[in-house]
Order: C-alpha cells, then structure tokens, then sequence
C-alpha cells in the first residue's frame, strides 16, 4: 500500500473545499481570512506534492513564494480590519458593504 | 506501511483540525485550531522530504502570521456577537450548496484520476543533492531570483499598506 | 531494535530528567546568587545550606490547590502552560551535548538527533511558544494578565527579528544549519565565533535575555506594575509549569549560544597545541561549564540592573538591535565574498 501523489491531491481537495465553506458562510471577516489561509495551505501540500514526484525543488520555491503571500495578505487584510473595526465597531462582512449600495 | 499509516492519521488531524477552524463559535478558538492544522501540515512537509519547508511553516505561518491574527481577535473586542447581524440579500444556502458541488468536482477528478496508474509514485525521486535546505535555496537564489526580488518588494509594500491603514495619524 | 528504539528513549529520559532537575536548581541558586549580591543568606532551612529547598518548592506547588478563575475559558486556560513548557523542553532534542563516546562497546552520540535544518528547528519551535503566554493571559479573562500578555507576545516578536538576523550571520559562518555541524566548522577554523562574530553574540545575548522575559527585561511580569503578569491568576501546578518553562528557556538560550559561539563541546583554543592536557577534560564536560557561566551571567543581570520601561525596550529591539543585526549580516557577507 503505497502513497501516491495523488492521496496528497485528494488531502488538498478535501481541505481546500473546507476552507471555501468557511469562506461562503461564515460571517465573521476574522474566520473567514483564516479560511483563506487554509486554502492557501491546500494549495501548498499539493505544491510539496508534485516537487517530492518529479524530484525537483521547483514546487517546494513556489510553496515558499504562497508563504511570503499569505504574510502580506495576512498584513493587509488585518490592517484593513482594524481600520474597519474602529469606524463601525463591527467585523461582520455583512456590514461591511458600504461600498457598494 | 509505516508511511501509508503516518500520511492517514495526518490527512484525518489536518481535515478534523480544519473543519474546527471553521465550525469554533469563538474566535481564538478558531486560531488555535489552526495553528494545531499548520503544525500537522508541517509534519507532511516533512514526510515530504521538505523539511526546509516544514520548518519555514512552522516559523512563517505558526510563529508569526497566526499571532497576528491572535493580536488582532484580541484587540477587536466586541460587544455583540460578530455572527449576530446578517444581510437579507444574504445566500447562505446558495454558497454552501456552491462549495459543495466544487467539492462534488474536485472529488470526481480525484476519483478519475486515480482510475489510471500514477507514472510516478511518490518517495521514488526523493529530491536529489546535498541537502534539502541546499538545493531550495540554489533554486531560489540562481533559477527564481527575478521572483525572489518580486516577493520581496510585495512584502515591502504590504509593510507600508498596513502600517498606513492601521496607524491613527501619521 | 536497540539503536533505533531503546538508546533515544533512553536518552529522552535522561535529558528530561537532567533538565528539569537543573531547573529545580536553578531556582535555588538564583536565590543564593541573589542573596549573596545582598549580603543576605538565602535559603537556610531545607538541608545543609538549603541544598534541599527545590525539594520542598515541588513538593509545596504539587499539593496546593489549583484554581481556575470563574469566567476563565476553561480548556484554553489548562492548555496554556502546557503550550510555554512543550516548546522549551523538544528544543534539547538537536543540542549536542558532546561528541560520541563508547558506551558497554557501542557508539553512542550525545546527542538526540541531528538534522540538517537544526539550528531554524530551534528558532521555529521556540517562536510556538509564544502562543502559550498569549492565551493564558486572555483566558484568565482578567485585566493584568491580559496586558502582562500582550507585551510579552510584542516583546517576543519583536526581539525574534533581530536575534534571527543574527543567526543568518552565523550561518554565513558555517555553511550549515546542523548544530553538529556548526561545532565541527568551529573547530576546522580553529577559532570559537565569538571571536568572528562579537556584534552577533552581543545581539544575541541581549536578544536572549529579552525572549525569556529575564531581568531587565522582565516587562511582561513586572510585579510592580502588573502583579505578576500573564500567570498571575494560576496556582498550583499550572503555575508551577509557567514557572519550569521559563528556567528551562533559560537552559536553551544558555545551551544554544554555547553552541553557536563557544564552540559547544570544544576545549578553549582548539587549534594551540600547547592547552592540549585541556582536552583531557571530556566535551561534555566543557558544555555544561560553559551553559553554565551563562546560566550566571543570567542571574548575576538580574541581581544588578534596574527594568527598562516598556517603550525603552521596543526602542532598543527596533531602532538599535535590528539594524545593527542587518548591518552585521551585510558586513559578514561582503567579508565572505571578499576574502
């Protein structure tokens, strides 16, 4: 019983799909950021997947490059909430569409 | 064997740990189930032979981006429930339904796949060369310097985007 | 079977045990230390001098009663000390102790494992530990800890940075992130790295004595301004688990800047052949001597300055000890190339 690239791909799926769900329902903008990061770590696994079945570190440098992104984004994101947050006292993302109308 | 039971058990902690993180009611329970998510995936980097990589998500993403985001659930203390108020407009159902059927897709390519038999099985081309933290850091410093810089500079102004929208005067 | 089972569980043991009892020490000698500095005694009671105080410290923290506060959040408040102590104690498991000795026939390294990335293993798992001062002091759900808790985890952050930086210099060193490794590469140069690197051990040792939250540093549980900081609503064992993580932090920054610039388990001036009767003196002899002058420069700190206020202290992380970090980064890397 070997493990194949593919049981990593099936991981990735199945955890990617449950970070999408905390993305579609959930409301509170915190939660639904740490649902992006999961699926950033999806994305990851299966980066280190594909690098470990063709020898080759290429996967592991991009999985490296969606770290340094998930940090910026964490950064902005979160800078973002705050600013929100002292505005309207509030981090529902359902109030937060004074955007659009 | 020994691998097969390994990579089982941590597919189970890492989807347990991430159906937590969405369902917690509280914030800072949320967090803490993922780092507990981060650190399993840490340890398949390494049953990945990607032990720079599984330290670095340790170090990058346990260490410091989930802090930051313990810093911020903890400064943003707020008076009523944030799930409390919700937009009629609102489709719940619809987005759950959505995820499902991507789920649905992403099951079938699974299943598709393994249909036909893998060329390559993984642990066969273990990544070759001194060491792991050698060859990444010769890709990442000969073959990917024009992306290395590009990430760098999108760190930089990520720094100055959030101190400019977090400060209250400049 | 006994090489890859019994010898490493063996191992577990006796370093754990070896820890924990050093912790238990420490305390006692951080009293004498501090009581000698004061023309006092210390303790005098328990056994000849007090040599049997830790004893009674266990045996009083074991059997007092453990109370969680009414509106603490009760599963969090439990894992927290826990979180602090896990961190301190798996980070033994790359520090090498000494060399490899022959044991009932059979080569035994003193060490539990030695793995490529070593040395980021050390900076990874310890930066884990934050976690456990940031949610004790919130599920405690009261004021001070909670303010104890947010310096902590700013001051822990914040001085992370710079001592990393220091580390990258050292790595440019030796060319290897093995602790093994980076002890060999002080011997192949001859030459211990705090000779090479005096900035980086300066940085280092500040840096260090600001991530175990010591003296004068001790912001996060300043008593006179915090109570106790982030552990003041625990008791008992709980307490006691805080108070073992942070002794045990100490070991680690004592034991890994042993490592990095005192050349760990070599004997002073390993390449003059006329100190060659100090070789007589086994390594790890020569590693807990060290671990152990900076165990006592820990305490004899604590004894002689006065606290930094909390804004002096971030002034100094960001403003003096980064940037000198960087230019101690870029400094040894031109020298690598150059030379």
């Amino acid at each position: 019983m070997t493990i194949t690239p593919g049981h990593y791909m099936a991981l990735a799926a199945a955890l990617f799909a449950i970070g999408l769900i905390g993305v579609m329902v959930r409301r509170n903008i915190i939660i639904v950021f740490m649902s992006i990061e999961l699926m950033l770590n999806a994305v990851n696994i299966n980066l280190v997947a594909f690098s470990q079945m063709y020898g080759h570190v290429t996967g592991q440098v991009f999985a490296l490059f969606v770290v340094a992104l998930a940090a910026a984004e964490a950064a902005v994101g979160l800078g973002i909430i705050l600013a929100f947050y002292r505005n309207k006292e509030t981090v529902n993302i359902d109030e937060m569409s004074i955007m659009r109308w | 064997m020994g691998e097969a039971i390994a990579f089982y058990s941590l597919a189970a902690l890492i989807l347990v740990f991430a159906v937590l993180v969405v369902s917690a009611r509280s914030a800072v329970h949320s967090v803490l189930f993922l780092v507990a998510n981060f650190l399993c995936v840490a340890v398949l980097y390494v049953l990945l032979h990607a032990e720079f990589l599984a330290v670095i998500q340790v170090l990058v993403y346990a260490g410091g981006i989930l802090v930051l985001y313990l810093f911020v659930v903890m400064l943003v203390n707020l008076k009523r429930a944030p799930e409390e108020a919700s937009d009629p407009r609102r489709r719940d159902r619809f987005g759950l339904l959505l995820s499902g059927a991507i789920l649905a897709e992403l099951a079938a390519i699974v299943l598709y796949s393994f249909a036909a038999p893998w060329s390559h099985t993984a642990g066969a081309a273990a990544v070759p060369g001194p060491g792991n933290v050698e060859t990444v850091g010769r890709a990442l410093y000969v073959d990917y310097v024009i992306p290395f810089e590009v990430a760098s500079i999108l760190l930089l102004v990520a720094m100055v985007g959030a101190i400019v929208l977090a400060k209250r005067d400049l | 079977m006994i090489d890859s089972v019994l010898i490493p569980l063996f191992k577990i043991v006796i370093l754990l045990v070896g820890v924990l009892t050093a912790v238990a020490y420490m305390v006692l000698l951080e009293r004498k230390v501090q009581a000698w500095v004061q023309v006092r005694l210390g303790p005098m009671r328990v056994g000849p001098h007090g040599v049997l105080q830790p004893i009674a410290d266990v045996v009083k923290l074991i059997i007092k009663e453990d109370i969680t506060p009414a509106r603490a959040d009760r599963w969090v408040y439990t894992l927290a000390p826990i979180l602090v102590l896990v961190p301190a104690l798996i980070v033994f498991a790359v520090i090498p102790i000494g060399e490899s000795i022959t044991m009932f026939g059979r080569e035994v390294p003193l060490y539990l494992t030695d793995i490529n990335v070593g040395l980021l293993y050390i900076v990874s798992v310890s930066s884990v530990g934050v976690y456990g001062i940031i949610l004790g002091g919130w599920a405690s759900n009261s004021k001070y800890p909670l303010l104890g808790a947010l310096r902590a985890s700013a001051q822990l952050v914040s001085y992370e940075v710079a001592v990393t930086m220091t580390l990258v210099s050292l790595i440019l060193m030796a060319g290897t992130l093995s602790m093994v490794g980076i002890v060999e590469a002080q011997r192949e140069a001859g030459l211990w790295y705090i000779f090479v690197q005096p900035v980086a051990f300066v940085i280092f040792l500040i840096g260090g004595l600001a991530e175990t939250n010591r003296a004068p540093f001790d912001m996060p549980e300043a008593e006179s301004e915090l109570v106790a900081g982030f552990h003041t609503e625990y008791s008992g064992i709980r307490f006691a688990l805080f108070f073992l993580a942070e002794y045990a932090n100490m070991i680690v920054v004592s034991a890994v800047a042993t490592t990095l610039f005192l050349g760990g388990w070599l004997r002073p001036f390993p390449n003059v052949a006329v100190l060659a009767p100090l070789g007589l003196v086994p390594g790890w002899a020569w590693f807990l001597l060290k671990t152990f002058l900076f165990l006592y420069f820990f305490l004899q700190v604590r004894a002689t300055l006065p606290r930094y206020r909390y804004d002096q202290l971030m002034r100094l992380g960001w403003k003096v000890l980064i940037p000198l970090a960087i230019a101690n980064l870029f400094v040894t890397g031109a020298a690598r190339v150059l030379l």
